[in-house]
């Protein structure tokens, strides 16, 4: 254990006695250690790189990709930068992980309430998908489905149609689009900065703690900068219907194979934690609350509205957020089936230019990014919802 | 003294009678249940037509099953082999069985905390010797086999065992870390455990099966599966630290004082009074630990390894058998179910009897 130090012991003394503790020498010799393993593993970084003649650093990154991305949100071909076809692979990872959690949630929801359900037959099919679900693994669900997608459904010429103008077949799906007229991404991105607006102004009404309606600012606010846009702009607005036009389809939007079986494992997949997540935090909300306020005079809804689901909420939104930052690193797995996401894009700049390292680590950074961008908001969120006990 | 009557609640009851009444006691009930078993109804025969009465269950090759017919279980007898068992050579998968299941054994016992005593360090001692020898041969007459051409279900089951088994070794001393109080060790557990958790495990397989050979001096890289192995406990150890930690943190002030009141330093403290609650509290979490290692095991499949799911891929590729990815998936599948569903059953089971051995519930 540390000596004690005399009260009047002369300032160098203490300091010494500080660092001739065993618990400091044993975080700077731990310091040392890793410090020195980091210089050697450099150092046979650097040579091993000399022998095999493989660049380092990211300088690549501004050099031409030579190879083509499936589909992509921005304008891509080859010839483009890689760090434009790394921006494609962001961009294709945020989109998928984006309908994923959407869809997830609303997939889960239903499942939970079904386990709820007055009616035990659904209560356990509910169960069954559960099981099913969590217990295969995600990668074996994303090859099935791509399979299934690619082999099992008819082919062009005979796609199904469910319904006038939306087609399916083994090159994927088909969906009619609206057609602004070359104003489309000007609205889009007006949406984006009202939801933006809309989402603020739920903050700031669940800080404040006066009760008003805010459901006319917040549809205003949601919808109003997209509408004005459009207006404005003089833009018309006509349904982009996919025609068949010699082998494949052409217009509306069009669904890859990839990034459908991505989404539907995906969305399956985590639809089954979330489920069990949500019913957590409906049963998490003790009875009595419930009781209560029937006993205030609340209608059911309102119940349901005021007690029972900002309640709820509480629970279940830490683990829920944990589910989708799950979801967002699994999109990754897209790699197997092709998908043109970030890892998929990593790893095709790997095998081009064979700056493993770098590729691997831009992939790290990424990810990082969102899940500590994540973890921010979370604390943020947990300090604002804690009970405050009095 | 005044006489009080105490009210049970009311026997659940579970006669059939009551059962059914539950059923349609309320409008919805009884409409989501009319729906369901419709559903049922309209789903079940179809499929149990296509899984069984309409099957082919045996055949030479795909020519034995009609195109539009049922299930071809035909391609299963054919290939269960090579999907079980992939590249490992064929008159030695007994082999693989065997270690395999003297492997699965040494878990299961272990996984019990009653029987954590010296027996099973020499059990484990022995078993693992006889796994290495059974698997490897070169000695006793054995053939010699190499780790790259090991599959199948031995390689999910061994990628599994020891990403949990070192995982959780690594684990206890950056959870330690990671509640100490010095600042060094506290920091170094912290950029761990969050960078570990915040980027894919397929990364860090990319960066273990590519990068790590550039990382290391010109023929001292270990075998492919050494690495992959080590990529896997690098992932798990993180997860693991996290949920000790928890443990860790939900031992009561009062077992430290205690421990201190008796003089002991703070490794007899961890050892001996904090870490053996804490992995007790933690084990349910630890159990999930498990099957979700089990289950990302099949991501080695990326780095060209061939687990149960890789072999259920690679069964697909016979020119001879065209078509069956159905029943592949569906088979491999239901090892995976089956393993994950037994492991979280265990799992219960070994709790319940912990806590009534604890003598608290």
């Amino acid at each position: 254990m540390s000596p004690h130090i005399q009260g009047g012991a002369r300032p160098g003394a203490r300091v010494f006695a500080a660092l001739t503790r065993p618990t400091t020498l044993a975080q700077l010799l731990f310091l040392v250690a890793v410090a020195v393993l980091i210089i050697v593993v450099s150092l046979i970084l650097q040579s091993n790189l000399d022998r095999l003649s493989v660049k380092s650093g990211y300088g690549f990154l501004l050099e031409k990709a030579p190879f083509e991305l499936g589909e992509s949100l921005i304008d891509y071909s080859a010839g483009d930068t890689y760090l434009r076809a790394f921006a494609v692979g962001v961009l294709n990872t945020l989109k998928v992980a984006v309908l994923g959690v959407f869809l997830s949630t609303i997939l889960g929801l239903f499942i939970a309430l079904g386990q709820l359900s007055p009616s035990t037959v659904v209560a356990r099919v509910c169960r069954l998908y559960i099981e099913t679900a969590r217990n295969v693994p995600l990668l074996m669900q994303l090859i099935f489905w791509y399979a299934f997608l690619t082999t099992s459904l008819p082919r062009v010429k005979q796609a199904l149609s469910p319904v006038e103008g939306v087609y399916l077949s083994n090159r994927g799906l088909f969906i009619p689009a609206l057609d602004f007229g070359g104003a489309g991404g000007a609205i889009a991105l007006s949406f984006l900065i009202g939801l933006v607006m809309a989402v603020s102004l739920l903050l700031w009404k669940s800080r404040d703690k006066a009760a008003r309606n805010i459901a006319w600012p917040f549809w205003g606010l949601l919808l109003g900068p997209a509408l004005a846009v459009f207006l404005l702009s003089g833009a018309t607005v006509s349904l982009d219907v996919p025609q068949l036009k010699g082998f494949n389809f052409r217009g509306g939007i069009t669904l890859t194979p990839e990034f459908l079986a991505l989404l539907l494992g995906l969305t399956i997949y985590t639809a089954a934690f979330n489920a069990e997540v949500i019913r957590g935090g409906i049963l998490g909300v003790a009875k009595g609350q419930t009781e209560a306020a029937t006993a205030l005079g609340l209608k059911r809804g309102q119940a349901m509205r005021l007690v029972v689901i900002p309640q709820a909420l509480r629970i279940i939104i830490p683990p829920i957020s944990n589910n989708y930052l799950n979801l967002t690193k699994e999109s990754s797995l897209a790699v197997a089936i092709g998908y043109p996401e970030l890892v998929r894009v990593a790893n095709v700049t790997l095998a081009e230019t064979s700056q493993s390292i770098e590729c691997i680590s831009i992939i790290m950074l990424v990810f990082l990014t969102i899940s500590l961008s994540t973890s921010l908001f979370l604390n943020w969120f947990n300090a604002r919802a804690e009970l405050v006990s009095r | 003294m005044t006489e009080r009557t105490v009210m049970l609640p009311p026997e659940a009851n579970t006669s059939p009678k009551a059962w059914l009444r539950a059923q349609v006691k309320s409008p919805l009930g009884l409409v989501l249940n009319i729906a369901m078993l419709a559903l049922i109804i309209k789903a079940v025969p179809p499929l149990l037509t296509w899984a069984l009465l309409d099957a082919t269950w045996s055949g030479a090759d795909m020519n034995a099953c009609p195109p539009k017919g049922g299930a071809c279980w035909a391609f299963i007898h054919a290939k269960m082999r090579l999907i079980l068992f992939a590249t490992y050579p064929y008159e030695e998968h007994w082999r693989a069985m065997l270690a395999t299941l003297i492997l699965v054994a040494l878990v299961l016992v272990s996984m019990n905390p009653l029987f954590w005593t010296r027996k099973l360090l020499i059990g484990w001692a022995l078993g693992l010797l006889a796994y290495g020898v059974l698997m490897w041969g070169g000695i006793f007459g054995l053939r010699f086999i190499d780790s790259s051409n090991w599959g199948g279900l031995p390689l999910t089951i061994l990628l599994t065992v020891c990403g949990v088994f070192f995982g959780a070794l690594l684990s206890v001393p950056v959870a330690l870390a990671r509640v100490s109080r010095l600042p060094v060790f506290r920091t170094s557990a912290i950029i761990y455990v969050e960078i570990i958790r915040g980027v894919p495990l397929i990364s860090i397989l990319f960066m273990a099966s590519v990068a790590m050979p550039l990382l290391l001096p010109e023929g001292f890289s270990p075998s492919g599966l050494v690495r992959v192995i080590i990529g896997i406990v690098i992932f798990t150890a993180a997860y693991m630290a996290e949920v000790l930690r928890g443990g860790l943190q939900a031992i009561p002030k009062g077992q430290y004082e205690a421990a201190a009141a008796l003089g002991l330093g703070y490794w007899n403290t961890q050892f001996k009074v904090v870490l053996p609650q804490a992995v007790e509290l933690v084990l349910p979490a630890f159990v999930s630990l498990i099957i979700i290692t089990l289950k990302s095991t099949s991501l080695v499949v990326i780095v060209a390894m061939m687990d149960l799911l890789g072999a259920a891929k690679a069964s697909l590729a016979d020119p001879n058998w065209i078509g069956f990815y159905v029943e592949a998936y569906v088979f491999a599948g239901a090892i995976y179910v089956a393993i994950c569903a037994s492991i979280s059953r265990y799992g219960r089971k070994v709790e319940t009897r912990l806590r009534r051995a604890r003598g608290y519930g």
